[in-house]
């Protein structure tokens, strides 16, 4: 294999490679540093990369001989929210600026255990609020596909990683469907589990009932075989689920045959069906028109599904995401970690505190901790947050309810492809519209996938398919089988950048 | 129905307010712009109000949580000069935090 090969292919067949010996996992590893160290200065997928620690772990793998076993000697890059012991991690946050955990979360663990190399921490909004990549306290990423366009958030690094070559696959992490959305925008494949089916053990807490950490990668495949590696119960985890993992990666190669006879897909009218368009791109709603049409001629029976309190789910993930952010962020305090400021000997703890969190914080963070704590305060809370909660109650009756008649619930997982940088950071009412189609999932804890379905004006659009609690193996299913019907990933159309001419495009 | 309805506009006043409960020492150029926009957030998420709720429970997590035991058992904790190397200001072995009480307390 050729040094672009290494960073065009997929893990299972890298996997192969290294099993096979035509390749080492240090070859490997420095193939992917080297594109990181040529290009990474213009796309700003990471935010810590050690070189010299990553190739000392691949060779550790080639010398136990064990490259190839599994994932062992793969690497992978993750966001920048999973807590890692030793290796910075900052969410995005100037107030965790040098921070060096003392502890792996669970889901760096399991990737450790399984031998994977780290490449590095890809950039995200902070504390994973956004959905741009643009409320990074430390750099801008840019889309793979479009350098002057968003790679999506709050994933947008790893996103941007995977898309641009620069990681094989990553970790994200999806509140409101910043594993969905930025997959989508970037060509690439995400999913987010089932909530509660991959332990939230070291993910710096954004929105606890929320919060899901899930695989990206160029393909259904290769996003089954990351989510094998993560999942499943944990301790650690009070909102883990006790129920084994259903099988995967072999779900998506039954899914790559195509036949899918038999499946009742339903499509969302709320999300991009009739009278409910405004907001919605006509390419995005072409590709997925053509997408549906697919899957009909794999067999699968389509029908129109109402789901009402879906127009809601805007409002209501507006209002408890941030009410559970301003109860989190409360941790940082200037004490325990992180940054402090102005403490001079005469202030105070609060205002040590006020000073250390006004510095430390950047405008978005602090606009939801600001509507959090008016949403929770009394005299609003019933009108807010609690009528926020019951919203919550009917759209997974709709979900139940939608479930009974159909397996599978599709819609685009976007409206838009990639918006431009800046054309959203000063409207954080548009900006939130990004994610539209990605939060009935989320609020419901449902399992939920972004696959990609074809461009729109030459930018990726993303087909979302969600399945009933713990039936992550469908949508892994009916994504597989949509990917091999559009002839492969889409992610191998992204036209290469040459090895010395960052921002060019190769022929 | 709810009877929630935004007649008044969110104040620079209510969002000083809300920031000193929050523990945010925001300027006034940020109160001015927050002001403005978290009005037009505000404006977008009380459409939560045209629900139909009645006799509908509320829902905080997704799946069904019930309290999680494990067995009391003593096990190593992290190192204490591993968690202090993580902190702001420590002082003999333990985290040093701001002074607490006034002067004349």
């Amino acid at each position: 294999m050729t040094s672009t090969d290494l960073t065009t292919s997929g893990v299972a067949e890298l996997a192969r490679a290294l099993a096979a010996k035509e390749i080492s996992s240090v070859e490997l590893t420095g193939a992917y540093l080297e594109r990181i160290a040529a290009e990474d200065g213009e796309l700003g997928a990471y935010l810590h990369v050690d070189r010299d620690a990553a190739l000392a772990r691949a060779a550790e793998i080639d010398d136990a001989g064990t490259a190839g076993t599994g994932l062992a000697g793969i690497p992978i890059a993750l966001k920048d929210v999973v807590v890692t012991e030793g290796v910075p991690t900052t969410s995005g946050s100037k107030i965790l600026e040098g921070w060096r955990p003392p502890y792996d979360a669970t889901v760096a663990a399991r990737l450790k255990d399984a031998g994977t190399v780290l490449l590095g921490k890809t950039n995200m909004d902070e504390f994973a609020m956004g959905s741009s990549t643009e409320n990074s306290a430390y750099r801008v990423t840019r889309n793979p596909w479009d350098p002057s366009r968003i790679p999506g958030g709050s994933s947008g690094g790893s996103s941007a990683a995977v898309a641009g070559g620069l990681a094989p696959w990553a970790i994200g992490t999806d509140t409101g469907g910043s594993i969905r959305q930025p997959a989508a925008l970037t060509g690439l494949v995400g999913h987010k589990p089932t909530y509660g089916s991959v332990s939230r053990f070291g993910l710096i807490a954004f929105s606890s009932s929320l919060d899901q950490a899930g695989p990206m990668a160029r393909s259904v495949l290769d996003a089954a075989l990351l989510h094998e590696a993560i999942g499943g119960r944990d301790p650690l985890d009070s909102t883990s689920i006790d129920a084994p993992l259903p099988v995967l990666a072999e779900c998506a190669r039954r899914g790559a045959d195509g036949d899918l006879s038999g499946l009742k897909v339903g499509v969302v009218r709320e999300l991009g069906g009739p009278g409910h368009r405004d907001g919605y791109e006509q390419g995005v709603l072409d590709r997925f028109a053509e997408a549906v049409e697919l899957l009909k001629g794999m067999g699968a029976e389509v029908r129109e599904v109402s789901c009402p309190a879906f127009d809601l789910a805007l409002p209501a993930y507006y209002l408890i995401a941030p009410s559970e952010a301003s109860s989190n962020l409360a941790r940082f305090d200037g004490v325990r970690y992180g940054l402090r400021v102005g403490d001079d000997g005469a202030r105070e703890l609060d205002e040590v505190m006020a000073l250390t969190r006004e510095a430390g914080f950047g405008a978005e963070v602090k606009r939801r901790i600001i509507l959090g704590t008016y949403a929770l305060s009394s005299g609003y809370y019933e009108a807010y947050y609690g009528q926020a909660q019951k919203v919550r109650t009917l759209i997974g009756r709709d979900f139940s309810a939608a479930f009974t008649d159909v397996d599978v619930l599709v819609s685009p997982t976007t409206p838009t492809a990639a918006f431009p940088i800046g054309s959203r950071v000063d409207d954080p009412v548009a900006m939130y519209a990004a994610d539209l189609c990605t939060l009935p999932a989320s609020l419901a804890g449902v399992p939920a996938i972004s696959v990609p379905c074809g461009l729109s004006e030459g930018l990726p659009v993303g087909f979302q398919v969600m399945a009933p609690a713990l039936a992550d193996d469908r949508c892994y299913q009916v994504a597989a089988a949509l990917e091999a019907a559009s002839g492969g990933p889409l992610i191998d159309q992204l036209p290469r950048r040459t090895a010395e001419g960052a921002g060019q495009v190769a022929a | 129905m709810s009877t929630l309805s935004r007649k008044e506009p969110l104040t620079r006043q209510e969002v000083a307010h809300l920031a000193r409960l929050a523990r945010l020492a925001v300027t006034d150029e940020e109160l001015d712009l927050f002001a403005g926009q978290l009005d037009a957030v505000l404006d977008a998420v009380a459409q939560v109000g045209k629900a139909p709720v009645e006799d509908v429970p509320p829902t905080t997590h997704a799946v069904p949580m019930t309290n999680v035991m494990r067995p009391d058992a003593v096990r190593p904790s992290l190192p204490r000069d591993v968690v202090l190397a993580g902190a702001p200001a420590a002082e003999d072995g333990r985290f040093r935090v701001p002074r607490i009480l006034q002067e004349e307390a």
